[in-house]
Order: structure tokens, then C-alpha cells, then sequence
């Protein structure tokens, strides 16, 4: 056998060796696939499982969410009053009915609304009245810009009535020596008569 | 020189006459405004045989009915709230009393459910199997229109629409109630 033929026989027999390892692969593979064929049931119920599990776990996580507490829906109520108990804020009204607008209060809460959309569910379903502080709109602009523009006349008025007051007391008498005197001076001052004779004494001084 | 510091003074003294026209004005239309807020809110209750305004009630399933639509018909209407006991001892005398009027059609009943909450409402509802229909007074726009003063009150209005009937806490009884709305049957 000469180098040629050996070399060939050689080749032959890694390619022939190659090929066997080769079919033994894809024998091997194919009894894995045959497995996992037995196999994707049990990986797919795990996997539904696993996700089961996890929505569970959100969900729980929800409901153990903290319950809005009673200072959380007081900071509500107080700015709420039943139309069955006047002039008695939410919070602190004993009757079922308030106890029961606290409750939905709560509720609300818990499902994360904020306080102005949970006052204004309350002013849908019972009107303005619930609200501690009448609504910036209409006529009730009223109770808001006439309180100090009557604080504003009135001081007007009180400035211009002192303005007056300043203007009509007589000026004091003023000595040579450029100060207000006391005494007969100061009496004269009070006196229009006196100040009218101390004026023409001065003339003719 | 005196007379003229007089003028100054009483001059100084003297508001412009538009300050104090509409000073003038705006007292004017203040009363005028208050006095109508009085007007309104003391205008007395719908008296008996006095024409009751149309009005509307949305019930707790979402109809809109309105008054309108039950022309020549009884109307009795009743305000009620889960959080009020005599309420309960009347519901049961208003459900039957509605199915005794329910097949003639000739009577309507409409609950209205005053200043409550939707989950008590229709669990009171469920208790007393009630099947009239129901709504909540929305922005208590009804029971300030009747002036009512609590719960439970009835008003019962006759095949003109006018008012005929009020009572002022709970019927007792089926009979109680059978014996007002007959005689406003024709």
C-alpha cells in the first residue's frame, strides 16, 4: 500500500468515523426531541404555573394594599357636609348616613381617587351644598369678592373721613421762636374766636 | 382767607357723585340679590292641589324617566334612605301596594332615594325585594323641589298631575296606602 493509498484509506475512514458520529448526533437528537415532546406538557403547565402565580401575587400585593386610614378620609370628609345634618361637617357627624359617606370615602380612596375628584362625585350626586366652600363659579363669586372689596370701601371711607377730621382741626398756635406753645397759646388754638384775635394781634404787631 | 379754607374743608369733605351712585347701585342689586335668595328658599312647599313641575329621575339602573311621560296617570311618589329605619317598615306596605296597582297601570310608583349611598340603596332595595323603580335623587334637586323634611314622605299626585296627597313619615299598612290612591283613580 503505497503513502497515497494510505492517506486515502485514512481519509476514508475519519469521514466514514465523522459520518457515524454524525448519525449518532442526530440519533441523540432525535431521541432528545422524542423526550421533549414527552416533556413541553409539564413545561408549558409549569410556565402557566409560574404565571398563575405571579397575577396571584400582583393581586394579593393589591389587596394588602394599606386601607386608607381615618385621618385619610377625615382630610375629606371635613370638607364635606350631609344635607341630613346641617352645619355638621362629615367628619365628625355621628348619624348612619355620615357613616356611610365616610365608608364610600374610604372606598374611593382605596381605588386611588384623589380628594377633588371624590368631592366632585359628591357634588354630582348631592349637590354644591355638600361643599364646605361654595364653588368659585357664578354667583357665588359673590361670597368671595365682596368681602374685601367691602373692606376696601370701608377703609377708603375711614381714610378720607380722618383726612377730614385733620383738615378741619385748627392748625396750633406758633410762637416767634417757631414752636408750638403751650398754655394760653394751646387754648387759643382750640377757640376760633381766640385764634381769630391772635391773628389780628399779630396784624397790627 | 377763613371763608376760603372753609370751602376747602367742606369741599374735601364731599364724595364724587359717581362713588356714591355706584355705591347706590351696588347696594341696590346686593339686597335685590338677597331678597330673591329669599324669596327662593322660603317659598313655601308644593301646597295640595297646586300643579307639580316636571322633573326627572334617573333610576339606579340608568332610565331617565320623567314625570311628563306618566300624564293621566296616579304618581305616587316616595322618598326613602337605607340609613333610615321607618323605612324599612315601609317598604314592604309600598311593594305591595305596588303590585296591587302594577297590572292596571294606572299607577306609577317611583322611589327616590334621598342623600344615600348606591351600594346600601340597592342592598336595601335586594331586602325588600322592591321592583318599582328607583333612583337616587341626584343633587337632592327633587326633595328641594317638594321642600321635603326627612324620610320616609309620600307625594301623591293625581291624574292632572296636581298634588293630592302628602304624607309626612311611613304608611303603616298596605290598606293605608290602597285608600288614598283609590279614590284618585277614575
Amino acid at each position: 500500500m503505497n503513502r497515497q493509498d494510505l492517506t486515502t484509506k485514512t481519509t476514508k475512514n475519519t469521514k466514514e468515523l465523522k459520518g457515524r458520529a454524525l448519525i449518532k448526533s442526530l440519533g441523540d437528537l432525535r431521541v432528545l426531541c422524542s423526550k421533549d415532546l414527552t416533556v413541553w406538557p409539564s413545561i408549558i403547565v409549569t410556565s402557566l404555573a409560574l404565571t398563575m402565580l405571579l397575577i396571584m401575587g400582583v393581586k394579593v400585593a393589591a389587596a394588602q394594599a394599606p386601607t386608607p386610614s381615618d385621618d385619610d378620609v377625615n382630610a375629606v370628609a371635613r370638607e364635606l357636609y350631609c344635607p341630613v345634618c346641617e352645619n355638621i361637617p362629615l367628619d365628625v357627624c355621628p348619624t348612619t348616613a355620615c357613616a356611610q359617606w365616610r365608608e364610600l370615602i374610604r372606598q374611593m380612596l382605596a381605588q386611588g381617587k384623589s380628594k377633588e375628584e371624590i368631592k366632585q362625585y359628591f357634588v354630582a350626586q348631592y349637590g354644591d351644598r355638600v361643599l364646605a366652600e361654595p364653588p368659585r363659579s357664578g354667583l357665588n363669586w359673590l361670597a368671595y369678592g365682596l368681602p374685601p372689596v367691602i373692606f376696601l370701601v370701608g377703609v377708603y371711607l375711614v381714610y378720607r373721613g380722618m383726612r377730614g377730621v385733620i383738615a378741619r382741626r385748627p392748625k396750633p398756635a406758633v410762637t416767634p421762636a417757631g414752636e408750638a406753645s403751650a398754655g394760653p397759646s394751646a387754648q387759643a388754638a382750640a377757640d376760633p374766636y381766640l385764634t381769630q384775635v391772635e391773628e389780628e394781634l399779630r396784624k397790627r404787631e | 382767607m377763613t371763608e376760603e379754607a372753609t370751602t376747602t374743608t367742606s369741599a374735601g369733605k364731599r364724595l364724587p357723585l359717581w362713588v356714591i351712585a355706584v355705591s347706590f347701585a351696588g347696594l341696590l342689586a346686593f339686597l335685590t340679590l338677597i331678597a330673591w335668595g329669599l324669596h327662593r328658599n322660603q317659598a313655601g312647599p308644593i301646597a295640595i292641589g297646586q300643579k307639580v313641575p316636571p322633573f326627572s329621575l334617573t333610576t339606579f339602573d340608568g332610565q331617565v324617566l320623567k314625570t311628563t311621560d306618566y300624564a293621566g296617570k296616579v304618581l305616587v311618589i316616595n322618598f326613602w334612605a337605607s340609613w333610615c329605619q321607618p323605612c324599612e317598615q315601609e317598604a314592604n306596605s309600598m311593594e305591595q301596594a305596588w303590585q296591587v296597582y302594577k297590572p292596571g297601570g294606572q299607577v306609577v310608583f317611583l322611589g327616590v332615594d334621598y342623600v344615600d349611598t348606591a351600594p346600601q340603596a340597592l342592598a336595601f332595595m335586594k331586602k325588600f325585594e322592591v321592583s318599582y323603580p328607583n333612583g337616587p335623587d341626584l343633587r337632592t334637586i327633587i326633595s328641594q323641589m317638594f321642600h321635603t323634611t326627612g324620610v320616609p314622605e309620600t307625594y301623591i299626585l293625581d291624574q292632572q298631575g296636581k298634588l293630592a296627597y302628602v304624607k309626612k313619615g311611613p304608611f303603616m299598612s298596605v290598606a293605608e296606602i290602597t285608600s288614598v290612591v283609590d279614590g284618585l283613580v277614575k
